[in-house]
């Protein structure tokens, strides 16, 4: 049994980045699975929409900060060692003189496990993205990926952050 | 040669040129322990250029095609999926997953509560995330034990097997009150937290009365809960004395050990206690007791 999610449109954002809107409108398909949930908290729906809707808005950040070499994007939706990562990968990117683009073309998504202090969640996510490497403005190579991710979010004030953001081979 | 000739040529030596480029390829490990050394090995003739790109890392390297290239312990070190493409005279691309090491360095322990009352029932919980040296969750499945000692009773123990990098438990609190150490432990690696076990509600909370100059002076038994453990000085307790309709309240900290507190003796009146929301016995006071 799955739920569906609606994310809203990017326009604006595409819009201040400048991307051609063909290539970045088109969200997402997102499909949440129902929590099979280690732990004694249970986890309520407006819980479960929460941590997915900050854990989809981070996968823009992400995007956003790797397609711009900006690490600073990345302040608002991860923290700890994820934001760590991908600031260490940024880094990297202008030291190289590449920047990459991540497209995600669908989430499968389900909740794993809830602490019982309230403070984590983990989800791990099956993701299609299509990814292309760019020296400056010239494309080296594009490919398509589906990869696992385990991810861990913790809250903060407003929202829940990304504090793990890993791939995994396999199960 | 006419123009649309030369266009011809053009493509087809251009078609070629892809097709080779599409044929060059480069050998790569499937996958790699983090941070370990590993090598590519190119192919073709010339310069080129290698990248190895992730979302947590990217690396670039100037090459010289047809040789191996090198990568020493430590350069690529962050867990996940990356994408190896090489361009020069020769291009391919290529897939390299790098998987979290096997020996745990670091131990995320979230213990709770940092207090609780003695003898509750799956009173405390503790989860775990396991990291390598590198940061990364190590996802494959791995023994955790979950060790809760207490001064006066014997040790409860608990193994768990990590999934997805994490393992949790409950356990119960002591019936005695003082520290407890709480660790976690996974191939030698450990992390301890204190848990301080506090005493619970009061337990068969009684009161004595005794005439004292024309006053009633109200006593506590020695507050306790209900496994023994003195209930901290400070804790309150609230003494009721009813007499013909009118009621007085005082609440009065417990010092060593009881509470008590002086009232007016009315004949007839009632006095009751309670701390809390734990009411303990009536009495009526007659003159005697």
């Amino acid at each position: 049994m799955t739920r569906r999610f609606a994310i809203p449109k990017l326009i604006l954002l595409c819009c201040a980045l400048g991307l051609p809107l063909a290539a970045t409108a088109q969200n997402p398909s997102v499909r949440v699975e129902i929590p099979q949930l280690q732990g004694s908290r249970a986890l309520e729906r407006t819980t479960e929409t929460a941590v997915i809707r900050d854990y989809l808005q981070s996968w823009k950040s992400f995007q956003t900060a790797l397609d711009q070499n900006q690490a600073a994007l990345l302040d608002e939706d991860f923290v700890g060692t994820a934001r760590d990562k991908l600031a260490t990968a940024v880094d990297d990117q202008v030291k190289a003189g590449i920047h990459t683009r991540y497209e995600d073309k669908s989430h499968d998504m389900q909740i794993v496990f809830y602490s019982p202090d309230g403070l984590s969640i983990q989800l791990i996510d099956k993701v299609e993205y299509q990814e292309q490497v760019f020296d400056h403005d010239k494309l080296l190579a594009a490919k398509p990926a589906h990869v696992r991710y385990v991810v861990i979010l913790t809250p903060s004030e407003v929202r829940w952050k990304v504090r793990v953001f890993q791939a995994t081979a396999g199960e | 040669m006419k123009p649309g000739q030369r266009w011809l040529i053009g493509g087809l030596v251009a078609t070629l040129a892809t097709a080779f480029a599409q044929s060059a390829n480069i050998t790569v490990p499937r996958s790699i322990e983090a941070g370990s050394a590993f090598s590519i090995q190119t192919t073709g003739s010339g310069q080129g250029k290698l990248y190895i790109v992730g979302p947590d890392q990217a690396l670039a390297r100037d090459v010289q095609l047809g040789e191996s290239v090198p990568f020493a312990v430590g350069d690529l070190y962050n867990a996940g999926h990356y994408f190896v493409i090489l361009t020069g005279a020769s291009t391919g691309i290529a897939e390299i997953d790098v998987l979290p090491a096997a020996k745990p360095e670091t131990l995320s322990f979230l213990a709770r509560p940092s207090r609780v009352p003695v003898g509750l029932h799956s009173g405390i919980s503790g989860a775990v995330y396991v990291f390598d040296s590198y940061n990364n969750l190590i996802v494959k499945p791995m023994p955790v034990s979950f060790d809760l000692s207490e001064l006066a009773e014997a040790p409860q123990s608990r193994t768990v097997t990590t999934r997805n990098g994490m393992a949790w438990t409950e356990m119960d609190s002591a019936q005695k009150q003082g520290a407890a150490k709480f660790s976690a432990t996974a191939q030698g690696v450990s992390r301890e937290r204190v848990i301080t076990e506090v005493p619970g509600d009061p337990c068969g909370l009684t009161i004595s009365a005794h005439p004292d100059a024309g006053k009633l002076n109200v006593q506590t038994a020695p507050v306790r809960d209900c496994s023994g453990n003195p209930i901290p000085d400070g804790t309150i307790v609230t003494f009721t004395e009813t007499f013909k309709g009118s009621q007085s309240t005082v609440d009065v900290p417990i010092k060593k050990g009881i509470a008590s507190v002086s009232m007016p003796a009315y004949s007839g009146a009632k006095i009751s206690v309670a701390s809390g929301v734990v009411a303990g016995n009536e009495i009526r006071w007659g003159g005697g007791q």
